[in-house]
């Protein structure tokens, strides 16, 4: 008897992906037996080998597939900040992140069955002000007053987690906090904040900004669902860029805009374009983030193969260049 | 109109009434033109001479002022223009009340014979500015060849003999830096952007300040370590000019550590992690040290740089000594960094403590020019500076548990301190008048 793991949020690129990956995995002959993908809605994609099953973690339903698929590994991947455009919007997705982890760890702390849980967090749990180190590590303490949006949903989600790996220390818990993923695959907040034609930047303000390629997170998630690893790790491409840095890259020209009151302008101006910029850039707009991956080297053992430059040029190649592409713009 | 201002030629044109009856504002009055005629008299028959159509404009007609200007605002070089004025003139010269001579017209069509002139006299007019007098009949055109020649030179002048490698290295550079391709470290480090603003206050720091180092022996070749230095001056200025001194005397970057208000001011904050600063926290401080970089710190902070002109010279408390655990745990040495000179820059003699805390500043200084003369009140007094680095303190010869022993830090800390201070009073007899 294999193993079986149970992929939750399967209805976003990612996840689908992950899971298709994981059932692949499955058929080439490695200890994992089935992968079970769950979300509200059916995924828009082909989900390959992945058995899904139409369930809402944030009800109790969850708890009956674990017992029925006896699932000893369940990968959460249901923690996604709110976006336009896709499945998760407004306060749905507090509901979502929250009340959905919650339940998901419910239902782990009752099945016998489950060995490990992988959780796909976010760097955001570390927020973004003036007062940050020029680097997060693991250990670092998130500045600042939490006050809402996804950064909330993140560390109350990681608090719950936290709470459960006390109440069952016998299960294996990997959190990977997660960089802004980019790629043209992947919906993702600075993918819609770059599909508009003119970038709104805070005035006077110019963040370093980190970026995970898609292939490295999922080499991650899988690693560590293959593999025990457990603990908290940081994943992103070495290296940061600045703001003005990718848009110059991009070749698209950037409106900068006061700081005050910039969220509803900004908003206001990428609607107008037909795109989005996702509450929770707001602040990474203005300070930026960049996280430390040592730990993620040296104690998980991942070596990341796309750089943050690597990434973003690796998108930038299938976008369409951007108005100043002409004159300036990198070929 | 070569004699405006003159109260004749003032009378404007098409004012109606009696000849002769001035109105006191801008007519003058018939006894103030006779008056006034007496100088202008000998100035018409030269005008006329110049004219060079005699015959067809008698003097007597006068030519009344209408119809000269309308003369005048027809085609120039036509002939026709003269004689459509020489036709028009006899009928109406009776009917208009002109003043006889006086009222000679200032207006006249210009004839061939003075754009003759006229170009004979520029091109000796250019002929004489042009240093080969041969070139002068070219000089109605373009002289595309010495523009040339003149920007080669230029160009030579100012980059050297390689200019054209030079030029095309610039320019190689600009068109990175419009497309994004360079490089920042994980602090938003940009050496480029560092490089020249370094060149930038050069003139600043050597011609203004007359910034004089001393003991530049003492910054480490290679390694992490520690440079303290005192704060002061209102605009942390010292900060800029010892990154320079660095940067100068040892070929290295100076990375400052900042307060987070730097961090949260528009451009400011931007520039500052442009520029190399990072926020003063033990996990940037250690990581700049272990990672080799020169770290420089100013514990004084808004103490130092924010204290009253009377108490200059005089170090504040010296935080809480976090540098000195930072420097014991990456192992690199301090370096006192004596900064005299910026305390002179901008006195500050007030504080508006109400309106600082309002507006989120530590201070709000009052310096003798500053609120007084507006933005010229920011321009730094040329004080004379001084800049002593002082011999490293070993901190590796500590075992690594020390970085947690108070006692052990706050005496490395006085000592630190006491260095500083001592030095101070050293420079500032040396120095003399802080200005001369």
């Amino acid at each position: 008897m294999g193993r079986v793991v149970l992929v939750t949020g399967v209805a976003r690129d990612l996840a689908a992906r992950f899971a298709r990956h994981l059932a692949d995995l499955a058929e080439g002959g490695t200890d994992i037996d089935k992968v079970v993908g769950i979300d509200v809605v059916p995924p828009p994609g082909e989900l390959g080998g992945v058995k899904f099953v139409r369930a809402d973690i944030r009800t109790p339903v969850v708890a009956k597939v674990m017992a029925v698929e006896e699932v000893d590994t369940v990968v959460h991947m249901g923690l996604v900040p709110s976006q336009r455009g896709t499945t998760v919007r407004g306060g749905a997705a507090k509901e979502l992140n929250v009340i959905g982890t919650m339940q998901l760890l419910a239902a782990c702390q009752r099945a016998t069955s489950v060995k490990k849980l992988v959780v796909q967090s976010s760097t955001a749990v570390y927020g973004a002000s003036p007062q940050d180190p020029a680097m997060f590590t693991e250990s670092s303490s998130p500045r600042g007053a939490v006050k809402s949006g996804f950064r909330k949903d993140v560390v109350e989600a990681e608090g719950y987690i936290r709470g459960f790996s006390r109440r069952r220390p016998d299960i294996l818990i990997t959190t990977l906090r997660m960089a802004n993923i980019l790629s043209d695959q992947v919906v993702s907040p600075f993918g819609a904040y770059y599909e508009s034609a003119v970038l709104p930047t805070v005035m006077g303000f110019d963040p370093r900004i980190q970026f995970l390629h898609e292939q490295d997170a999922l080499n991650v998630l899988s690693e560590s669902v293959v593999d025990d690893r457990p603990g908290t790790f940081n994943v992103a491409g070495d290296g940061v860029l600045l703001l003005s840095q990718t848009a110059r890259r991009l070749g698209k020209p950037i409106i900068p805009l006061p700081p005050f009151g910039f969220g509803a302008a900004a908003s206001r101006i990428a609607r107008s374009m037909g795109s989005d910029i996702p509450p929770d850039l707001h602040r990474l707009l203005k300070y930026g983030r960049v996280v430390d991956t040592a730990a993620l080297r040296d104690i998980f053992g991942y070596e990341p193969i796309f750089t943050t430059e690597a990434t973003f040029e690796a998108y930038r190649q299938k976008v369409k260049p951007g108005l100043f592409a002409m004159i300036g713009g990198r070929r | 109109m070569s004699d405006e201002g003159f109260p004749m030629n003032n009378v404007p044109i098409g004012t109606r009434g009696k000849a002769g009856r001035g109105n006191a504002t801008v007519s003058p009055s018939a006894a103030a033109r006779s008056l006034a005629g007496g100088s202008a008299a000998p100035k018409k028959p030269v005008k006329k001479a110049n004219a060079g159509a005699p015959a067809k404009n008698p003097p007597q007609q006068g030519g009344p002022r209408t119809t000269a200007k309308r003369a005048a605002k027809k085609p120039r070089t036509a002939s026709a223009a003269s004689k459509v004025a020489a036709t028009k003139n006899p009928p109406q010269a009776g009917g208009v009340p002109t003043a006889g001579q006086t009222n000679a017209p200032r207006l006249r069509a210009v004839t061939e014979a003075d754009a003759q002139a006229a170009a004979t006299a520029a091109a000796a007019t250019s002929a004489k500015r042009t240093r080969t007098a041969t070139a002068a009949p070219l000089a109605a055109g373009i002289p595309l060849d010495e523009i040339f020649s003149a920007v080669l030179q230029g160009a030579q002048r100012v980059l050297g003999d390689d200019w054209e490698g030079r030029l095309a290295a610039i320019l190689s550079t600009i068109r990175r830096r419009v497309t994004g391709d360079f490089d920042v470290d994980e602090f938003g480090f940009d050496e480029h952007i560092t490089d020249i603003g370094i060149a930038a206050i050069e003139p600043l720091a050597e011609k203004w300040f007359r910034l004089e180092v001393r003991g530049e022996e003492n910054i480490p070749q290679d390694g992490g370590a520690l440079l303290v230095a005192n704060h002061s001056g209102t605009i942390p200025i010292d900060g800029l000019m010892a990154g320079y001194a660095v940067r100068k005397y040892s070929g290295r970057h100076l990375r400052p550590l900042g307060a987070d208000l730097v961090f949260s001011m528009p451009f400011v904050g931007q520039m500052a992690r442009k520029f190399g600063a990072t926020l003063a926290c033990a996990e940037d401080a250690e990581r700049l040290l272990t990672t080799g970089e020169i770290a420089g710190v100013w514990p004084e902070g808004f103490k130092g740089i924010g204290k009253p002109f009377v108490e200059r010279y005089k170090l504040q408390r010296f935080g809480r000594g976090g540098f000195v655990s930072s420097a014991v745990r990456a192992g690199v040495p301090i370096v006192p960094v004596s900064i005299v000179g910026a305390e002179e820059i901008y006195p500050l003699v007030g504080n508006v403590p109400s309106l600082a805390r309002l507006l989120g500043f530590p201070y709000l200084p009052i310096t003798p020019f500053f609120p007084l003369l507006g933005p010229l009140g920011l321009i730094p007094l040329p004080s004379k500076w001084i800049i002593e680095f002082g011999e490293p303190i070993r901190t590796d010869a500590f075992p690594p548990e020390a970085a947690d022993d108070p006692m052990l830090l706050f005496n490395v800390t006085d000592q630190v301190r006491e260095t500083i201070q001592q030095t101070l009073y050293k420079l500032l007899v040396d120095r003399g008048n802080a200005f001369f």
